[in-house]
């Protein structure tokens, strides 16, 4: 079986599978990381998206062989309770979401915005997360959490 | 006056009266609760622990809330129609209440002091001369498997310290660092993975099925046929993945259903054989003298769930008992949708929920339940988990129904009017499982000796009515007849969504109020105050009205329109003023939303619902269509059935009227309707176009232009 290594959250990592396989399915399969969520499998939605490098990409229509040699953060990669982000620190202050299963998704791709563009317009965001879907309606909390994210890391 | 009526239990606690069933105190300085109602992203969870500590007096930090289930929850049926703090609210403030009651009795005893002086802080019980006990030091002498007796004193609101207040949700810190909370995301010793093959073709048959390609699969546990029912258990998912779709190759489906014409469903919906139901009629005491009647038809299409994930559950067979891990709205129901299915007795089986994404009602939650137990049944007692595809999600769950709905209206010489006629055209708008002797999930009807499709009903009026929710009108009309045509036929599957009917009742009678309106030359919302008399209803109209400056300034190419309901008629009162641009193409600029949900428990969990709603309601109007040809679903990727993006949702302002005097009732479903019928006719406003066939598209917009010529 070929092999293919990255980096995931910072640790280097060996993975052997079918390099064609979806980065989602080798995140959730063999290396049981399941905060990247399966929504669509078409990379319609958004719920699986991670950061390869400095972009968020959706990982269900990712192909291993794609991220060899490269990093690649999830959301588990994102901060933890102890030391969190400033999205999820954002996320709970506005009480961003209803259901929440988009959200890991959401939390890369506003991730991989603030990095490029610390700090972004309301139309910015939602530029950058329009590609995200949201069935439960929570967009303008979420974009309201994104700035304030922005500005406490500002300031 | 009549005389008082005898106190009773709230409704959920008459039916589960064991106050154990409701909390108990451990060892360990906390209080469990269990309530029958479950997580689905509404922030019940949340709303109840915060009723519970209020009632009784300990921290937040002490209540652990426990995920229903047949084995430990009370049976309060399923978590729909916006009643679970209306039941589970209520039953949890009585049980807490008599609770702390008999515990302060126990602790008087004990420590020699009169009841009325004693307090509780955070479960200490504390009186006269600094003598103390708590809760929990008690416990083990209280036995709590006692029924709740009526007419418990509960606290007054002046007493309530959390209720009323925006406590922050319990599960959102999981769900931002990704600590496991959802079914998907749950993995059981030994767990294997599961998948099940079904037509693109309406009711098609598996006519044949070679098995070759998935055996070769690796990681292949189990095939499993029974009739027209398939699927394949395997080691991993990857696999599972990959021998459906090599019992894909190998299948041949034969025959098949035909479906209605998508392009003309009032047509359909009206040919059908139906079951007419008189819902209500009002009589004038003085028949007006009318000059004329007009008449106009408004429809809506059917409507996908769409959940943002695919339905999924585990399952284990074990020596005969099985195990089942849902996202279900209803776990006993399913448990007796399950007993059927397999002729088994209930007491056979356990099911258990945990969270899913949202569902907006009966989605294929259930169904896939099914599919997992029929799938365990052949992989040797290890738990199977089955997740369906996006594609199976968006085309075999069931769907909202499409609706049909005429209204007339006799107006007198100064077009005021003197009778109104309201008839509805629509499948039932409820297959919930658990309810009926016969069941009503997917794979029930796909096995050998298959049980029929369960042709969708609709609740009675007394529970808020299914596809005539909301169609009796709360304005002071002086006379009129409800009437409601639920097909029997049901080539398209239907079951509840989000408001059921009322969602389609209410852009109906609220597009027609402003025909009449405009056609009086009257400002729409003078209009609807002038034909209120309750004024809970006048001060949501007038605070949305006022809350938009209602009415601005006209500009080219922008629009203005309100909506007004009381959901189900007893529920929340909501109204929304619309703000919208466009011509060819509809931008929702803005919604302001007034609501009044009487007491609200948790104030922003309350406008997080109003908000969600509202958008999730300008989803519908402006993109959502179940699309099909005559012998398929075809709208099965969100390519296909788009829904409202960031770039696409309205600002979104809500204005919550308190009222802490009133019972609570619940508000998921309160902003759909108004938020349908305002945007609707904003467009009217900005555009002169009545659409009266939703959704409003750039199509819809061009044939209801042609249609105006």
């Amino acid at each position: 079986m070929p092999s293919v290594r990255f980096r995931l959250n910072g640790v280097e990592t060996l993975v052997d599978a079918d390099p064609d396989r979806s980065l989602l399915d080798i995140l959730r399969g063999p290396l049981g990381m399941t905060g990247p969520h399966f929504g669509c499998g078409a990379g319609e939605c958004g719920a699986c998206n991670v950061i390869v490098g400095d972009r968020a990409v959706t990982s269900c229509d990712t192909p291993l062989w794609s991220v060899a040699d490269k990093d690649v953060t999830t959301i588990e990669g994102l901060g933890s309770a102890e030391q969190p982000h400033p999205l999820q620190r954002a996320f709970i202050a506005e009480q961003a979401m209803q259901c929440g299963y988009c959200v890991p998704g959401i939390l890369m791709s506003a991730a991989a915005l603030l990095k490029r563009n610390p700090s972004p317009s309301s139309a910015e965001i939602k530029e950058a997360l329009d590609r995200n879907l949201c069935r439960c309606g929570s967009h303008n909390r979420i974009v309201r959490a994104v700035l304030r994210a922005a500005s406490e890391a500002a300031g | 006056m009549n005389a008082p009526s005898p106190p009773k239990l709230p409704v959920s606690l008459a039916a589960n009266p064991r106050l154990s069933s409701w909390l108990k105190f451990s060892a360990d300085g906390q209080v469990t609760v269990s309530p029958g109602k479950v997580e689905i992203g509404q922030g019940i969870v949340t709303a109840l622990a915060q009723i519970a500590a209020d009632e009784l007096d300990v921290d937040m930090a002490r209540v652990r809330m426990v995920r229903a289930s047949t084995a430990a929850s009370p049976n309060e049926g399923v978590t729909s129609g916006s009643l679970s703090i209306q039941q589970s609210g209520r039953a949890l403030r009585h049980a807490c209440a008599e609770v702390r009651h008999i515990f302060l009795a126990a602790a008087s005893d004990r420590l020699g002091a009169a009841i009325d002086t004693l307090g509780v802080e955070d479960g200490t019980i504390c009186g006269p001369g600094n003598v103390r006990t708590s809760y929990w030091e008690l416990a083990g002498e209280i036995s709590l498997d006692r029924d709740a007796s009526p007419g418990i004193t509960q606290k007054s609101i002046q007493q309530r310290a959390l209720a009323g207040h925006s406590v922050r949700r319990l599960d959102i810190p999981d769900k931002v660092f990704a600590r496991q909370r959802f079914i998907h995301d749950t993995a059981l010793p030994g767990m294997l993975h599961g998948r099940v093959l079904r037509p693109e073709i309406s009711g098609a048959m598996l006519a044949e099925l070679k098995e070759d390609g998935a055996q070769a699969v690796p990681g292949l546990v189990a095939i499993v046929r029974d009739g027209n029912f398939s699927g394949v258990v395997c080691e991993t998912e990857h696999a599972a993945e990959a021998a459906l779709k090599a019992l894909r190759k190998g299948a041949t489906w034969s025959g098949g259903e035909t479906l209605p014409d998508e392009n003309d469903l009032a047509a359909f919906l009206k040919s059908q054989p139906v079951e007419s139901t008189v819902i209500d009629t009002r009589k004038a005491s003085s028949p007006g003298t009318d000059r004329r009647t007009i008449k106009r038809q408004y429809t809506r299409p059917y409507i996908a769930h769409a959940s943002i994930a695919p339905s999924c559950a585990i399952a284990q067979w074990d020596a005969g008992k099985i195990r089942v891990w849902t996202h279900s709205q209803g776990v006993y129901l399913l448990r007796a949708d399950l007993a059927l299915v397999l002729k088994l007795p209930v007491e056979n089986i356990a099911v258990e929920h945990m969270e899913g994404a949202g569902c907006y009602g009966h989605n294929a939650a259930d169904d896939v339940a099914l599919d997992a137990v029929l799938l365990a049944r052949q992989a040797d007692g290890r738990p199977v988990r089955v997740q369906w595809s996006r594609e199976g999600e968006m085309s075999h769950a069931p769907f909202g129904a499409a609706m049909a709905i005429e209204i007339e209206a006799d107006l007198d010489a100064n077009n005021e009017i003197t009778d109104w006629r309201h008839a509805i055209w629509s499948n039932g708008h409820a297959a919930r499982p658990g309810r009926a002797a016969k069941p009503a999930l997917l794979a029930g009807t796909e096995m050998s000796n298959p049980f029929p499709r369960m042709v969708s009903t609709n609740p009675p009026q007394a529970n808020g009515g299914g596809g005539d929710r909301n169609s009796i009108p709360l304005y002071d009309f002086p006379s009129w007849t409800i009437e409601s045509h639920r097909l029997l036929t049901m080539p398209v599957r239907t079951s509840a969504l989000r408001t059921l009917g009322a969602q389609g009742n209410v852009f109906a009678i609220e597009s027609f109020l402003d025909e009449i309106a405009t056609e009086r030359g009257e400002d729409p919302v003078a209009f609807r105050l002038r034909h209120l008399s309750d004024e809970r209803a006048k001060d949501v109209i007038r605070t949305a009205a006022r809350r938009a400056n209602w009415k601005p300034a006209r500009r080219a190419g922008i629009g203005y329109g309100i909506g007004f309901a009381r959901y189900k008629n007893t529920g929340a009162y909501c109204a929304a003023v619309a703000e919208i641009e466009g011509e060819e193409d509809i931008r929702v600029r803005k919604l302001t939303l007034a609501v009044d949900v009487g007491e609200a428990i948790n104030p922003d969990g309350v406008i997080n619902q109003i908000e969600g709603g509202a958008i999730q309601a300008t989803s519908w109007v402006l993109k959502e269509r179940v699309r099909f040809d005559r012998q398929r679903i075809t709208s099965t990727t969100w390519t296909d059935y788009p829904i409202l993006r960031f770039s696409e949702a309205p600002d979104v302002e809500v204005e919550l009227i308190q009222r802490p005097e009133v019972d609570p009732v619940g508000a998921g479903e309160a902003a759909h309707g108004p938020v349908t019928a305002a945007i609707a006719n904003a467009v009217f406003d900005a555009l002169g176009v009545r659409v009266r066939n939703l959704p409003i598209t750039r199509d819809s917009l061009i044939a209801a232009m042609e249609l105006a010529r």
